[in-house]
């Protein structure tokens, strides 16, 4: 214990002189970045998880596309569970009485419009079985539990419906056909529409008043469901596996365990992705405690020595440091954490509008995780150097000039590559990111220090004036090999920001841009055949010509080749979605625009019926496994049609214009049940002139992809800005490593200036200098930087997006510009003290 | 008589320069009792440093063996050398090695707790103020003068109650009023304190002060002789500190 005690006061004396600060904050910024990214995706998949049961409003969700039979309903009661129906379906909602008029309240948001496509959810008695739907009240907008559901002829609007529509409880909405009273206004509630990001507004009403609305026709899309939920494990289990057989094609059931499978897949991407970006900041915590540690080494040789000297052993002597940097350690994690408690609700924060229900409250498991990497980081790189030291010759005391303990090179290397090896690995959890991210890091930065080194190469061709810069400049390429690793560190940070900001919003403007300019931003979807006249008269009354309606029919895929169809075996979740659920199959006599045969031969113009088979998207045949000449069986309606497939296409999807993957000639379709969509481009957003059209027929709807884009531009948006916010870690680290550097320097800076005072340079000028090759190191970062992030967006926007690139002045100006400032003010911070001391004094002691 | 408490014999230690090797030390012998006060003196080079290194076993010699209060140092792996420099050594630096981090306090309080005392505090205070440094005692380093520096140092190394004390040039970095002042303190605990005081020094006052001076010259031991046998010596001014100058008049010269 007097070791403890002795090392402990070593330690204060130290801490006190300004010794560790670099060290203990490069762990703080490692913990930090883990520690936040660890926390936030934690708190996302817990909600995912482990409330998951109240997000299902049950135990059991069972989904399918046509009304579920009454079996399941009563097997289910029968073995002891509790069940409740659902409908769920899309309708255009609007006030009701003011057919085409913008409503008053809403005048503040420019996106409102008379009808707005809504989600709507027809509950009965007894939803939700687990959670509960959560009321906002007026004014003060304080919540409480809903006690069962609307009652018949009302509806619970949510807070987004109720925005755009200007509602207010007793405001009468016209769903369909129905009129219907706004009684409530949802905050929240169980059975996320999709995914824990939601997007379209929300509406609930109850299931009796359903026929009224004469929405749910054949060509309808509706998702009929059942709740269900069991008093017990074993009930749940014994209903699960009844249903399993039972299950048709078209039908699905979801519980706590697979829900949401493409959530849950995303979500772990997602946070592979945060955890890897929180991982450079880690890394470069890394080279800052090596830095530091290796300074302490050189500081301490005298004291070690009179340690040993005065008897201490060599394991003492270890004991001593080690038991210093392990509390230094436990108290930079455990400050860390506590940053990253306070960074992941700045994340929580940056993404609120997008998640609808309350995250639970941060657990350990992250906290755990990010002290173990800070002290990880701690023992693996500092380590080596507090060996070395403890091993310094006691000798040392009478003889200075004796060669100093180099840390011990085979070690270091291999503890410290050992660490970074298991922290990504960690984090990565497979070897192929892991080593992609390695690969991708490492090669950055290696492409940033030749560039940098070039730099260095150049400047110093160019002519000099005044003595600080030539001083400055001399600073900079006298070590130009830790400069150019120097810049590369900087340059990856400030790479990475410019990249989620600017870059970014350069991307998106120019997809947005190259899109044709007469390309669709809204589809009329729903349309019956008895209404596509309305709908065809109501479109070319406000565009002033014809607009194109095609045929759209709901059928299942159920045979290939007669053989029937085995949805388990599709690999590509998208084929597999398809063949369980419903293509849209439509006919067309000449080959529609934006479609190119690349096999087989088309009908021609004038072909009808059967024998000319149909015609499928190149990309989904090859999905499902289909090739030319083979058949297939669609189940529509009940009744099945089957085609050869003729002839396959390569559709241009970029086009926004109406496409399907299987297309008919005209004829074996015609009696089937139809429903007619068309695409058309409006010049803004405000679409009252169709709410009489709606009103009349109100199954139609207006889906408005602008509206949609939108939205996404909003997630899109604030993603990054969730990204920028890990990558700032980054930039923070590269700033540290500065900070280390500089400090690991400290004594032959102060010797040079000593010398350069007697030689007679003001403080001012050496200022000045320090300054200078600042300056110069972070404007070439940030050269750097934006060299590359402007070739990695025109990499994505060349290969990736396949649009034109426009590079943008700014990111040069706000790279170069931005780098220069923030390492002038990181650098001058750490040699600020230089410049003030005794020039005697210093050579004395250094010479 | 009773056992010496240094013995050295034929002490010899050669190191590698370039291509040849060079002899820094040749057959150095010589015995030392409790209580002497011993100057090794000699020009830059002769070896004097590396000698008390290996009487201190902060060193091995190439041959020879060294006795510290009876325990033999050569076969002696570090962690047991360093246990005997615990007990029975103390040291004086030129340059004063003390740790910049701590205060003077602290500085003397760090052999006594390396060596697990329970009063190390209470010692240390003591100790200062017997160097007459009991208001300086949580200052640092670097707010003392090269003289108080010095005066914690003494302090330092005779807070073990060490048998012996080596003194690396204990006035090399002090002035002529201050280090005579040094060379009191050391003098005057020597005496009361019966600790065996071996210093290596240029300055010729502080040798003429020793009891026996034993002289190096190229390696080699070339003069032992007892103060007193020349009266001379203590009269004569101190040299500048890394001097050429030959050692004086007695003993033999160099060839």
């Amino acid at each position: 214990m007097k070791t403890l005690a002795l090392a402990l006061r070593m330690l204060r004396r130290d801490w006190s002189a300004g010794e560790l600060r670099v060290l203990v904050a490069a762990l703080v910024l490692a913990v930090a970045s883990v520690g936040t990214v660890g926390f936030f995706t934690d708190r996302v998949k817990g909600a995912l998880t482990r409330q998951a049961n109240l997000l299902l409003g049950g135990d059991l969700l069972i989904s399918g596309d046509r009304p579920l039979p009454g079996a399941f309903a009563e097997r289910a009661r029968a073995m002891g569970l509790a069940t409740t129906p659902v409908i769920r379906f899309n309708s255009m909602v609007q006030l009701a009485g003011e057919v085409g008029v913008r409503p008053q309240n809403s005048g503040s948001d420019p996106n409102s419009s008379a009808a707005i496509l809504t989600d709507v959810k027809a509950v009965g008695a007894g939803y939700p079985l687990r959670g509960s739907v959560m009321l906002a009240d007026g004014a003060q907008g304080e919540d409480r539990v809903a006690q069962g559901i609307p009652a018949r002829g009302e509806a619970w609007a949510d807070l987004r419906l109720a925005q755009r529509l200007g509602l207010a409880k007793g405001a009468k909405l016209a769903v369909g056909e129905a009129t219907l009273t706004v009684t409530e206004i949802i905050k929240s509630e169980p059975e996320v529409a999709g995914v824990v990001f939601s997007l379209g507004p929300k509406l609930l009403l109850n299931l009796d008043d359903v026929p009224a609305t004469n929405l749910l026709q054949p060509g309808n899309r509706a998702s009929y469901r059942l709740l269900a939920a069991a008093p017990t494990e074993a009930g749940l289990e014994q209903f699960r596996q009844w249903l399993g057989g039972e299950l048709k094609p078209g039908q699905r059931m979801e519980n706590v365990r697979d829900l949401r499978p493409e959530v849950r897949q995303t979500l772990e991407r997602a946070e592979k992705f945060l955890g890897l970006a929180a991982l450079v900041a880690v890394l470069l915590a890394a080279v800052a405690v090596a830095l530091a540690a290796s300074r302490y080494l050189r500081r301490h040789l005298d004291a070690a020595a009179m340690l040993r000297c005065f008897g201490a052993t060599r394991a003492r002597a270890l004991a001593l440091f080690v038991v210093q940097f392990v509390v230094l350690g436990i108290a930079a994690c455990a400050v860390g954490v506590a940053v990253a408690l306070a960074g992941q609700e700045l994340l929580v924060y940056t993404l609120r509008a997008m998640m609808d229900a309350g995250l639970p409250a941060p657990t350990l498991g992250p906290a755990v995780a990010a002290f173990a990497t800070g002290l990880m980081l701690l023992l693996g790189f500092a380590l080596p150097p507090l060996v070395a030291l403890a091993g310094v010759p006691p000798l040392r005391v009478l003889r200075r000039d004796l060669p100093r303990p180099k840390v011990a090179g085979v070690l270091a290397y291999a503890l410290g590559a050992a660490t970074v090896a298991l922290l990504i690995g960690w984090q990565a959890r497979e070897a192929q990111a892991g080593a992609i991210m390695v690969g991708g890091v490492g090669g950055l930065l290696l492409v940033a220090a030749l560039a940098a080194w070039t730099l260095i190469a150049l400047l110093k061709r160019l002519p000099q004036r005044g003595v600080s810069w030539r001083f400055g400049l001399a600073n900079l390429t006298r070590r130009r090999f830790a400069s150019s690793l120097q810049i590369g560190a900087l340059a990856i940070g400030l790479m990475a920001l410019l990249l989620l900001t600017l870059v970014r919003g350069d991307l998106l403007a120019s997809w947005r841009a190259n899109l044709p300019p007469d390309a669709p931003n809204q589809f009329l979807v729903n349309v019956l055949p008895d209404q596509a006249d309305d709908a065809r008269a109501t479109l070319s009354q406000r565009f002033g010509r014809e607009i194109a309606f095609s045929p759209m029919v709901r059928g299942r895929l159920v045979e290939v080749n007669g053989a029937a169809l085995d949805t388990t075996k599709f690999k590509d979740a998208r084929a597999r979605r398809l063949a369980e659920r419903e293509f849209n199959l439509s006919w067309a006599s000449a080959l529609p625009g934006g479609n190119r045969v690349v096999a087989g031969r088309y009908w021609d113009a004038d072909a009808r019926g059967a024998e000319h088979g149909m015609s499928l998207e190149d990309g989904i045949a090859e999905s499902l496994g289909v090739a030319l000449g083979d058949t297939l069986t669609f189940d529509i309606a009940g009744s099945r049609t089957t085609a050869a497939v003729t002839s396959l296409r390569k559709v241009d999807w970029d086009s926004f214009r109406v496409n399907f993957f299987a297309l008919f000639p005209p004829g074996p379709l015609d009696d089937k049940p139809t429903s007619y969509i068309a695409a058309f481009r409006a010049p803004d957003a405000d679409n009252g002139w169709l709410a009489p059209l709606v009103a009349k027929h109100p199954n139609i709807l207006a889906i408005d992809v602008g509206e949609v884009m939108r939205q996404v531009q909003g997630i899109v948006d604030r993603v990054s800005r969730a990204i920028e916010f890990v990558f700032l870690f980054t930039l923070a680290g590269g700033l540290l490593v500065l900070q280390a550097a500089v400090a690991a320097t400290q004594d032959e800076r102060r010797f040079d200036a000593a010398v350069l005072r007697t030689l007679g340079a003001s403080g001012r000028q050496l200022r000045a200098a320090h300054i200078a090759e600042f300056l110069l190191l972070g404007a070439l970062a940030g050269l750097v930087a934006a060299a590359g992030a402007t070739a990695i967006g025109w990499a994505l926007a060349d290969r990736v997006f396949r649009i034109p690139f426009d590079a943008n002045p700014l990111v040069w100006l706000y790279g170069v510009a931005g780098g220069a400032i923030a390492v002038a003010i990181a650098g001058w911070l750490g040699t600020r003290s230089i410049v003030r001391q005794s020039p005697l004094a210093v050579i004395r002691q250094l010479g | 008589m009773s056992r010496p408490i240094l013995r050295a014999d034929a002490l010899s230690k050669t190191v590698q320069s370039g291509d040849a090797p060079l002899v820094i030390l040749d057959g150095v012998t010589f015995a030392i009792e409790g209580g002497e006060s011993v100057a090794i003196v000699g020009a830059s080079g002769s070896g004097k440093t590396t000698l008390l290194g290996l009487l201190a076993g902060l060193d091995r010699p190439t041959s020879g063996d060294i006795w510290l209060d009876g325990h033999a140092l050569s076969g002696e792996d570090e962690d047991r050398r360093a246990a005997l420099r615990q007990r029975l050594l103390g040291f004086v630096f030129q340059s004063f090695q003390l740790l910049p981090a701590l205060t003077a306090l602290e500085n003397v309080m760090l052999p006594l707790e390396l060596a697990g005392a329970d009063d190390a505090a209470a010692r240390a205070r003591a100790w200062l103020d017997r160097v007459g440094l009991a208001k300086r005692v949580h200052h640092y380093p670097r707010q003392l003068s090269g003289g108080e520096q010095q005066r914690v140092a003494i302090a330092r190394a005779f807070a073990g109650e060490p048998k012996l004390l080596m003194a690396d040039e204990p006035t090399g970095n002090l002035d002529n009023a201050t280090g005579e002042d040094v060379a009191d303190l050391m003098f005057r605990l020597n005496r009361e304190h019966g600790t065996t005081l071996v210093l290596v020094t240029h300055d010729l006052d502080l040798a003429g002060r020793c009891g026996r001076r034993l002289s190096l010259s190229a390696g080699r031991l070339v003069g032992d002789e007892k103060a007193g046998s020349d009266p001379a010596l203590h009269a004569r001014p101190a040299t500048l500190p890394g001097s050429m100058e030959s050692v004086g008049n007695v003993g033999s010269d160099p060839s």
